[in-house]
């Protein structure tokens, strides 16, 4: 029965690792994988020889900065908020609302943003009423960053805070009467009570989310982003997108790839390293 | 509770205030794109963009854009192609993955420890982009065939490890009692296993549907005919490259950017519908996934 899985896993995902020693080849699809000439390290002193390697890597760890420090917190006192609603009919309405963008696609999300942040489109013509001069936003790489991290808290925010919201619900209620009865108030209990009690879910997740700091998708920049905006927009694997899948200059791509691959590995395995040292919780 | 309540201080009162009217602003930011949408998807083209500021309702009231967007070959085409990914690549996916699980949750089986930790280094290391589209497009010839958009990504090891977590708290006495009486582990996996594992199999059914309706990456790189294009990809023609031209033939060249904006709405809302729709009633389903997911192997 293991049989199906086992050859998935093999083609689909052990495959690729094989077929990524391309990226240690002069590669033509012609010649296949076996056939084309070894040249070493040249794909890879090629990228690092580049005008661009400095740019990649700008923005793709700006991007994941500004997603550490905006976008991280941003579940966890949405969580924090929530908890300390009492009209519990108005909470499930916060949550069903704020969930909902995670089930929406990039495309129809990316499609809206073009849409409002269009001149004369709805943020300007808002803006306009106020006496602020419209700006095409999509086409200023000004903004890209804030719209990219900016879109990415607006879809996902909601759906974050689950996890906590279970860790909270699981913190032990007598450490709240206790607290009460020692004359704490809400603020107090938040503060001493709630937030250590999920800290260990909050520090966990903060470290893999370091383990992510050399990742930003394709799938959305390539949608979010134009030649306008490639000086900001163009993250690694965007990069690798356009030389490999569109400008078929397969060996070369998939060693930036490769490269990255490894530092993102890298980069998990020493945060997994330090999450189990700092509160006995990993990933494997 | 109701000591805390009584005792409630000033400061409690005005922070639980601003807290409300925060949480609500959050609603408000969310929910107010979908609504604009929905609202000028149904306004007179015209009216709507000569209009400057926010909607609070339709501007006029017509279905012009929805008629165009339905009779749009390529929509229907793109929905006929995306209901087809749905339906045939989830029930391939919770075939390999419902058997991969449950061969992966019984005690006993061969080399388990070093097949799961195979499986799981895929978590975290892949080959990368570009030889999974050599692979997959070259290689294997699916390149422009409906296979590579279900076969490529027919288990997903979060809903793997999900699922064989679901399984491995059917208690082994049932299983026991149903191997003495002869049945073969087909028989246990579809009599006994998975009856007793609906809410996990639920949300996995529902995280697998919902990936495929979204996704658009694997039809952008494998796919060439048009009539292989799901609706994400159609949606991508319209509202990204802006691409209109096909539902606005009849109309003179002066009326076309602003049918063409009406357009884009409907088709945001005709695509996004069937989530918004079955979303509230599942919604608890997906957030028991949510947190089936998080939790490590």
């Amino acid at each position: 029965m293991l049989a199906p899985v086992i050859a998935y896993y093999v083609i689909f995902h052990y495959g690729p690792m094989y077929g990524a020693i391309i990226a240690f080849k002069d590669f033509s699809p012609a010649e296949g994988i076996l056939g084309s000439p070894w040249i070493g390290l040249q794909n890879f002193q090629d990228f690092f020889g580049s005008v661009y390697i400095l740019r990649l890597i700008r923005n793709t760890l700006a991007i994941n900065v500004l997603d550490v420090i905006f976008g991280f917190p941003a579940p966890i006192v949405l969580a924090l908020l929530l908890n300390e609603l009492t009209n519990q009919h108005f909470k499930r309405w916060v949550q069903t609302i704020t969930y909902l963008p995670h089930f929406m696609s990039l495309v129809v999300v990316v499609g809206i943003m073009i849409d409002f942040l269009a001149r004369g489109g709805l943020i300007n013509n808002v803006l306009g009423i106020v006496g602020i001069q419209s700006t095409a936003f999509i086409q200023e790489s000004n903004w890209y960053w804030i719209l990219y991290v900016g879109s990415s808290i607006w879809q996902s925010v909601g759906w974050g805070s689950i996890i906590y919201l279970a860790a909270i619900a699981n913190v032990d209620p007598a450490l709240y009467e206790a607290a009460v009865v020692d004359g704490a108030n809400r603020w107090r209990q938040m503060l001493h009570i709630t937030l250590p009690g999920i800290m260990p879910m909050i520090v966990t997740l903060l470290i893999l989310r370091i383990g992510m700091m050399m990742s930003v998708g394709y799938e959305k920049t390539i949608l979010l982003y134009n030649p306008s905006t490639y000086d900001t927009a163009d993250v690694i694997s965007s990069y690798v997108y356009r030389k490999g899948v569109l400008g078929m200059d397969y060996g070369f791509s998939a060693a930036v790839g490769l490269f990255n691959s490894v530092i993102n590995f890298a980069l998990l395995f020493a945060a997994n390293r330090l999450s189990r040292r700092a509160n006995q919780m990993s990933l494997w | 509770m109701s000591t805390h309540a009584i005792r409630r201080s000033r400061g409690e009162q005005a922070f639980s205030v601003l807290n409300i009217i925060l949480l609500a602003l959050l609603m408000l930011i969310t929910a107010y794109p979908l609504l604009y949408v929905v609202f000028a998807s149904l306004s007179e083209p015209s009216l709507i963009v000569a209009y400057r500021g926010a909607l609070l309702k339709p501007l006029g009231l017509t279905m012009d854009a929805y008629t165009r967007v339905l009779q749009n070959p390529m929509i229907a085409i793109g929905y006929r192609n995306t209901l087809f990914y749905v339906v045939a690549g989830t029930a391939l996916n919770m075939s390999l993955t419902c058997l991969g699980a449950y061969a992966l949750s019984r005690q006993n089986v061969m080399f388990k420890r070093p097949i799961m930790l195979l499986i799981i280094f895929t978590l975290f290391f892949n080959g990368g982009l570009i030889p999974t589209f050599l692979l997959v497009g070259q290689t294997l010839h699916m390149a422009d065939t409906v296979w590579a958009l279900i076969v490529p990504t027919a288990v997903n090891t979060i809903n793997l490890i999900i699922l064989k977590t679901a399984f491995e708290s059917v208690p082994v006495s049932l299983e026991e009692a149903a191997r003495i009486d002869g049945a073969n582990d087909f028989t246990i996996l579809f009599r006994v296993v998975l009856p007793l594992s609906l809410p996990a199999l639920s949300v996995v059914v529902l995280f697998y549907a919902v990936a495929h309706w979204n996704s658009y990456f694997q039809a952008l790189i494998f796919i060439q005919s048009r009539d292989l294009y799901p609706l994400q990809l159609v949606l991508r023609e319209i509202l990204i490259t802006s691409n209109v031209e096909s539902m606005t033939t009849s109309v003179s060249s002066a009326d076309t950017f602003e049918i063409g904006q009406t357009i884009k709405y409907a088709t945001i809302v005709v695509a996004t519908l069937p989530i918004l729709l079955i979303y509230p009633f599942l919604q608890r389903y997906f957030v028991k996934g949510a947190l089936l997911g998080a939790i490590k192997e």
